[in-house]
């Protein structure tokens, strides 16, 4: 019972965030800091974790090559689609619901638990609508830059890893990573990761903006934003996949 | 003038507010005072829509608050100060930033006039050049008086203190407590002060509700609340052994 009323405060919570902003030119501000703060921030560990994650991924399609039907190319073409469909929208989605979830609930939950969102409503300020709207915009613009980031970098990762290693040559790879592109894949990966950022920034707000207590429920707070975004990216992910792809 | 007629509010048994009725007068410092958990805190926090009434009346001016939709509340909302316990200081905001922003909000100031504002708002509350700290910067005095200059910076018809003496030493509570006084004369507001604090009581209480078992027990004022002989109160007041001696003592001197 408690998981539905939760849900229904879910959707009452965003009918309150998408309601017209008092000072458009206030939140403009304000989503210009929160690309900064949710997106420029991140791109440190999406570099890392793409470089390394690509360079696995073409090892072990290296390494579970054992057949000599098939061609070397394969290891390129493996990573792409892997990489393009799944790591760097989902993973790299379920990092950030990490990184920038924990960060959103911790933040706002501390504003709720310290009284500074009851002195935004004394004032006359939409609350929801002033401290979710800039953040779900910025994540909603800036992810879908840091996915083709990520991309890039893990099919780069792929290709120092097994040209470095002599597993496959460099017009090999290449040529895998051509092989079979469709355009669809990409703007699918991108769908994805916009329905992802919504996901993270408004769940995670969700679980920060109801936090009760002190310094205690804001960490129980951002667990639960983490655990919740992670399962909704993961059951959207699903769903998503089953509608488009299928 | 701010009237509440027959509020009631509960949280599932526990009923807290009942019946309760007060009217606080503008121009004067209007104190509710209670022992913890009598419901001061829900009654505030009822009268400015922070939380929903069960049943009665809140008037501010002769509109009922609690009939108005979610647009006139903000209205109102924008005539109202608050000092919250915790002061509520936004951590992200500078000083001068923390005063400027409801004024950002909600008026069409240039940037040169909301800083002449926040100055003039600053040096009210004695604080000028303090602009760009931030309030992890300030000690809890210096909080307060920000909050303080943030509640008046939209020139408020009506000003609520929670508490806004806990946590501070008995002189930089008179300080608070002055500055509460004087903004409260100079610009006609309706200043409702939740405090336990008898120091506050006897310096500023110009209208005392005493509040007890969520009900609104005695109306008077500081020197009713020296005189009274209701027991609820005599208990509240002078709950300390050294309380008892001074009221005895002020007896025996026939004051």
């Amino acid at each position: 019972m408690s998981y539905i009323n939760s849900i229904g405060k879910y959707f009452g919570m965003l009918r309150y965030v998408f309601s017209r902003p008092e000072r458009l030119k206030v939140y403009h501000t304000r989503t210009f800091n929160e690309i900064e703060i949710i997106g420029l921030n991140s791109i440190g560990i999406v570099a890392i974790l793409s470089v390394f994650i690509g360079a696995v991924i073409s090892m072990q399609t290296a390494a579970n090559m054992t057949s000599p039907l098939l061609p070397k190319y394969t290891i390129g073409y493996i990573t792409r689609s892997s990489t393009i469909l799944e790591f760097s929208p989902t993973i790299i989605s379920l990092i950030l619901a990490g990184k920038v979830g924990s960060n959103i609930a911790s933040e706002i939950g501390t504003m709720k638990v310290t009284e500074q969102i009851d002195a935004l409503e004394i004032m006359g300020v939409n609350s929801l609508s002033f401290l979710i709207l800039p953040k779900t915009i910025a994540a909603m613009f800036f992810f879908p830059f840091l996915i083709i980031f990520s991309m890039g970098l893990s099919l780069v990762g792929g290709y120092v890893a097994v040209t470095a290693t002599g597993l496959s040559s460099h017009e090999e790879y290449v040529f895998g990573i051509r092989s079979f592109f469709l355009v669809s894949d990409i703007t699918y990966a991108l769908f994805k990761t916009v329905c992802f950022a919504f996901i993270i920034v408004t769940v995670s707000s969700f679980f920060g903006y109801y936090t009760k207590g002190g310094a205690l429920d804001v960490g129980k707070s951002s667990t639960q934003a983490v655990v919740w975004s992670s399962i909704c990216i993961l059951l959207t992910n699903f769903i998503l996949t089953q509608l488009i792809l299928l | 003038m701010i009237e509440v007629k027959n509020v009631n509010k509960s949280f599932g048994d526990n009923h807290v507010l009942k019946d309760f009725n007060a009217a606080f007068e503008p121009g004067r410092v209007n104190l509710i005072i209670g022992q913890s958990g009598s419901g001061k805190s829900v009654l505030t926090k009822c009268i400015v829509g922070l939380m929903e009434i069960d049943g009665g009346q809140i008037l501010f001016d002769g509109n009922d608050f609690s009939k108005m939709n979610r647009l006139e509340r903000k209205e109102i909302r924008k005539e109202i100060g608050m000092l919250f316990q915790g002061s509520a200081l936004f951590d992200s905001l500078t000083v001068e930033e923390n005063i400027m922003f409801p004024l950002t909000m909600f008026t069409k100031m240039s940037n040169k006039e909301m800083l002449d504002r926040a100055n003039f708002c600053l040096d009210r509350v004695n604080l000028e050049g303090r602009n760009k700290l931030y309030p992890a910067e300030c000690s809890g005095g210096m909080q307060k008086r920000i909050a303080i200059a943030r509640a008046i910076a939209m020139n408020p018809k009506y000003l609520f203190c929670d508490e806004p003496n806990s946590g501070l030493d008995p002189s930089t509570s008179i300080v608070i407590d002055n500055l509460i006084k004087e903004i409260t004369y100079e610009y006609n507001m309706t200043t409702i002060v939740i405090t336990h604090d008898m120091n506050s009581v006897i310096e500023i209480g110009d209208s005392i509700v005493f509040v007890y078992g969520g009900r609104s027990w005695w109306y008077g004022n500081k020197e009713d609340i020296i005189k009274t002989d209701n027991p609820e109160i005599n208990d509240f007041v002078y709950a300390s052994q050294f309380m008892k001696n001074l009221k005895n003592k002020l007896k025996q001197e026939g004051m």
